[in-house]
């Protein structure tokens, strides 16, 4: 089995195109030249297979294979990009001619095309699709399907899906650098409906890593999201209605750290702050969350969702500290805004595909643990909400305003855990909701693999992670005035 | 220019066809009782300006293609991006492959032969525009530069994007039904950043159209983002409370999104509906109507015939204030034993019946209470109806704009909001797919201070 994702990536792209390194050379004469400042060729290969369980029985499976080529060429803030999904040389031509129409003059320089040496493996580049048989894969969802099943006599409806994907991308700088990366990502998810007397509730649970499938067959993980989806929607469906107005919140450990990838990591983008139409522009030095508060953005955490060994600009990826004791720090930049505003990528240049212009996003965002026992942070709150499971969110980077919908919530009365309430939106203010951080939890955790994050109509996955978290003073969305 | 291959678009049309007619063909050779395929080809031109300069241009080029086959009542399906002659084949040994393991569905299959669209009317969807790289800046450029000048506190912008694209869709079965056509889409946007002390505030507008010469002009979509983002300066918070909640008319849209995945098929056989077992029943006023119509000439989402190839047919949702239909394709359909209503791949082009209101009666009938511009996060539960979403807005009272309003939330359960539906304004004024004028809601809680 090869290994090495460069050899990997020409077998399996360049080869079945034909295309040479004499090839790669002429397109990048034709892309880059002296009035373009920079520009780079990327192609991709992604193979993604899914399967689906509904009414106890597999209803369908669908294989899917996409490949093509980006190619992108800069002068000054202006970017020239055409793809292609045919792999040809002539039509890779054609479209580096209309990315580089852009810069209009100037002559293509000779460069040497040369590898660079993957130094790092955060995943295996093993291709999940082919890591368990079929029948295995129909046989994990049908466990899935009896485990939720059993777990509660109220569950009526059950979805399971299983899906891995391989994604195979090579990178061509216009200083010939070529790096590639193979890059695995699995993810199983369950929901269920469970209904009691008149009403009805749904829960969803699921994980996902870069890794094969296996992945869900260990620690019994599959399962246990079964029972975790159960769970959710057996609790809704005794919850009450949420309290509305600006209260206490503690917030649990891990996913519920959707927080920060809102409240701040947008807003830590740096093409937002080239642009000035951040409401954390300029901020770098400034206070801009409570003393204890180190919140980072690491794509180097070894299989993790929003892991990469290189991003899709071929800079190795990094952990970078965003803020640090209540401190900001730092923006995340790709190489065009690094260049821009003179610093260095920060290995947070991401695309969908190679159909989509790379920008500055977000890897696994989370923050270092406090000290606090979670179970102390919540008797210190008179009333308030705790907030444990979330859906999604959303910022406004320029008011900075932010949401994220809690799916699992309870009142906290007299410093206890009581009964559970509806799902509510949380709103709040990004620059200064972390300054209202008053107690940090010693029991960091990340998330379990299922975040995918959407800027500008691309979407890409994403970790986020943190401790129990008291914040004095965030706004609840529920009904009950 | 466009990178587009310049191949006349008859000729494509009859090449994509051909393509599905090989696909089909291939399904069959492998063992395949019945087949459906769909192919699309697109191609466009999207140029963006930030502050006079352009920013991009991108040349955006899309196959696609997707199979599915049955053996008997067991399915599998693959898709790729590749056109050649190899992919497909791959494509159906790899939707072959799977079909092999997927379990026997009883609703696994075609939509009955007799329901597909006999007649494949021309609804006026393809106006290509033959628009330089040059041109499409002048426009953008145009458009941001009325932005930038409507008012001295707009100190910084995100830009104007003008995008023109054409494509085709075809999609064919093993009934012998295999049909495709030509459409276009144009769109142009601008968003800008407004000052006023430390507060900073940003929002947009947008026009879109199958025709060129539909679109609004540059002019008025730059000075519409600007005068929506120079409304928001000063935005405030307000006291927790509960009050009469105004959608205006692009947001009200949400709504009858709500709607529309509630009462789509996949949602009631799952029960994942909060209008589930509600076909019938009233849930809105009587004077409310909601009526869909996919034949609407040049409609953004206007079809002839729908995912399954059955032909779409207008018909009232909600007549009186009653729920008319789910909203059905061949499997969903099947699952509920009742008939396709022709919505495979969703519903197309909506209108609410409209009152006589314009926004300023609209507003002196709410008295007191919010006025939302716009929502923030997805807190909607489909099985409950129960709602709960960021918002920015205005606080009105005496039927008067008081001040902008933003960081609180607004809740209350869809149910309960549409039957409080006091009135829907005249006041439809953007380009979207769903028509709609602004909803006046009797009462909703608001989270603030």
């Amino acid at each position: 089995m090869m290994t090495d994702p460069i050899a990997i990536a020409r077998t399996s792209i360049l080869e079945p195109a034909g295309l040479t390194e004499q090839d790669l050379d002429r397109l990048l004469g034709l892309l880059a030249g002296s009035a373009v400042d920079a520009a780079d060729i990327y192609f991709q290969s992604s193979r993604l297979e899914s399967w689906v369980l509904e009414d106890g029985i597999i209803k369908d499976g669908n294989f899917s294979i996409e490949q093509g080529a980006g190619l992108r060429a800069i002068s000054g803030e202006k970017t020239g990009f055409a793809y292609s999904d045919e792999l040809r040389f002539p039509a890779l031509a054609q479209a580096a001619e209309a990315a580089r129409a852009i810069a209009r003059i100037g002559q293509g320089e000779q460069v040497r095309i040369g590898e660079v040496a993957n130094k790092r493996s955060l995943y295996d580049p093993t291709n999940p699709i082919a890591s368990l048989p079929d029948p295995d894969k129909v046989a994990l969802l049908q466990r899935v399907d009896a485990e939720a099943r059993r777990a509660d006599p109220r569950v009526r409806e059950v979805v399971a899906s299983v899906v891995a994907v391989q994604d195979t991308v090579l990178v061509l700088g216009d200083d010939g650098a070529l790096s590639a990366d193979v890059r695995p990502l699995v993810r199983l998810n369950v929901s269920v409906v469970a209904e009691d007397g008149g009403r009805r509730e749904q829960g969803s649970s699921g994980g996902g890593a870069r890794a094969d499938l296996d992945y869900f067959l260990l620690e019994d993980r599959a399962l246990s999201f079964a029972r975790e989806a159960v769970r959710l929607a057996v609790t809704n469906l005794e919850a009450g209605d949420a309290p509305a107005g600006t209260m206490t919140v503690v917030l649990g450990s891990g996913w519920p750290g959707v927080l920060l990838h809102e409240a701040i990591g947008h807003g830590l983008e740096g093409d937002f702050n080239r642009k000035g139409s951040s409401a954390f522009a300029g901020r770098i030095g400034e206070r801009v969350a409570a003393p204890g508060v180190t919140v980072v953005d690491d794509g180097t955490l070894p299989g993790r969702r929003g892991s990469l060994n290189i991003d899709d600009e071929g800079t190795m990826t990094q952990n970078t500290v965003l803020i640090e004791d209540g401190i900001l720090c730092a923006y995340m930049q790709d190489k065009l805004n690094a260049r821009l505003t003179g610093t260095h990528s920060t290995g947070n240049g991401r695309r969908e595909s190679y159909a989509h212009l790379p920008m500055p996003r977000m890897t696994n965002t989370y923050m270092l643990a406090g000290e606090r026992d979670p179970e102390e942070i919540i008797a210190s709150v008179d009333k308030g909400l705790y907030a444990v499971n979330f859906g999604g969110g959303q910022v406004d980077i320029t008011s900075g305003k932010f949401v994220f919908s809690a799916s699992e919530a309870y009142l906290i009365e007299n410093g206890k855990v009581g009964r559970p309430v509806k799902g509510a939106t949380l709103i709040g203010n990004g620059p200064d909701v972390l300054t209202r951080v008053s107690m940090i939890g010693n029991d960091l955790r990340l998330d379990q693999g299922v975040g995918t994050c959407g800027k500008e109509g691309q979407s890409v996955p994403v970790g986020v992670g943190q401790p129990t978290l008291r914040i004095d003073g965030l706004t609840v969305g529920g009904t009950s005035a | 220019m466009s990178i587009a291959a310049t191949e006349d678009t008859a000729e494509r049309l009859a090449r994509l066809k051909q393509t599905i007619e090989d696909l089909l063909k291939e399904a069959k050779r492998r063992g395949a009782t019945a087949a459906e395929a769909s192919v699309g080809s697109s191609a466009g031109l999207e140029v963006s300006v930030r502050l006079g300069e352009v920013e991009t241009v991108e040349h955006t080029r899309d196959n696609g293609l997707g199979i599915t086959v049955y053996f008997g009542n067991r399915k599998g399906s693959a898709s790729t991006s590749d056109l050649s002659t190899g992919a497909l084949r791959d494509a159906v040994k790899a939707a072959c492959a799977i079909a092999e393991h997927t379990q026997e569905d009883p609703c696994a299959h075609l939509a009955d032969a007799a329901l597909m669209a006999a007649e494949i009317p021309d609804l006026d969807l393809y106006h290509p525009w033959h628009l330089g790289v040059e041109d499409a800046i002048e426009i953008a450029a145009a458009c941001e530069d009325s932005a930038r000048g409507y008012d001295p506190r707009i100190v910084n912008s995100e830009g104007a994007s003008l995008s023109t694209h054409t494509g085709i869709q075809v999609y064919g079965n093993s009934h012998g039904f295999v049909s495709g056509y030509p459409t276009s889409r144009h769109g142009l946007s601008c968003a800008v950043i407004g000052q006023e002390g430390e507060s900073l505030q940003r929002d947009h507008w947008w026009t879109s159209a199958r025709a060129a010469a539909d679109l609004d002009s540059a002019r008025m979509v730059g000075e519409r983002a600007a005068e929506r983002t120079v409304a928001r300066l000063g935005s405030r918070r307000i006291p927790t409370c509960q009050v009469p909640v105004l959608f205006r008319a692009e947001v009200a849209t949400g709504l009858i999104r709500s709607l529309v995945s509630a009462i789509q098929g996949g949602s009631i056989y799952r029960r994942t509906s909060f209008l589930l077992d509600h076909l019938g029943e009233r849930i809105f006023p009587d004077f409310v109507r909601i009526h869909e119509e996919p034949h609407l000439p040049r409609g953004l989402s206007s079809a002839p015939f729908d995912g399954d190839g059955v032909a779409t047919r207008a018909k009232d949702l909600i007549t009186d204030g009653v729920l008319q239909t789910y909203l059905l394709d061949a499997y969903s359909g099947c699952r509920l034993g009742m008939q396709t209503t022709g919505n495979a791949g969703g519903v197309r082009n909506l209108r609410i019946g409209m009152g006589d209101l314009d926004r300023a009666a609209l507003l002196r009938e709410m008295g007191t209470g919010l006025m939302v511009t716009e929502l923030m996060g997805h807190g909607v539960n489909p099985v409950t109806g129960d709602y709960s979403r960021g918002a920015a807005g205005f606080w009105v009272e005496g039927g008067e704009i008081q001040h902008p309003v933003e960081e609180i939330t607004i809740a209350g359960n869809l149910k309960r909001m549409y039957a409080g539906l006091l009135a829907v304004g005249n006041d439809y004024d953007y380009s979207g797919s769903t028509r709609t004028g602004s909803w006046l809601i009797d009462t909703m809680t608001i989270a603030g201070e």
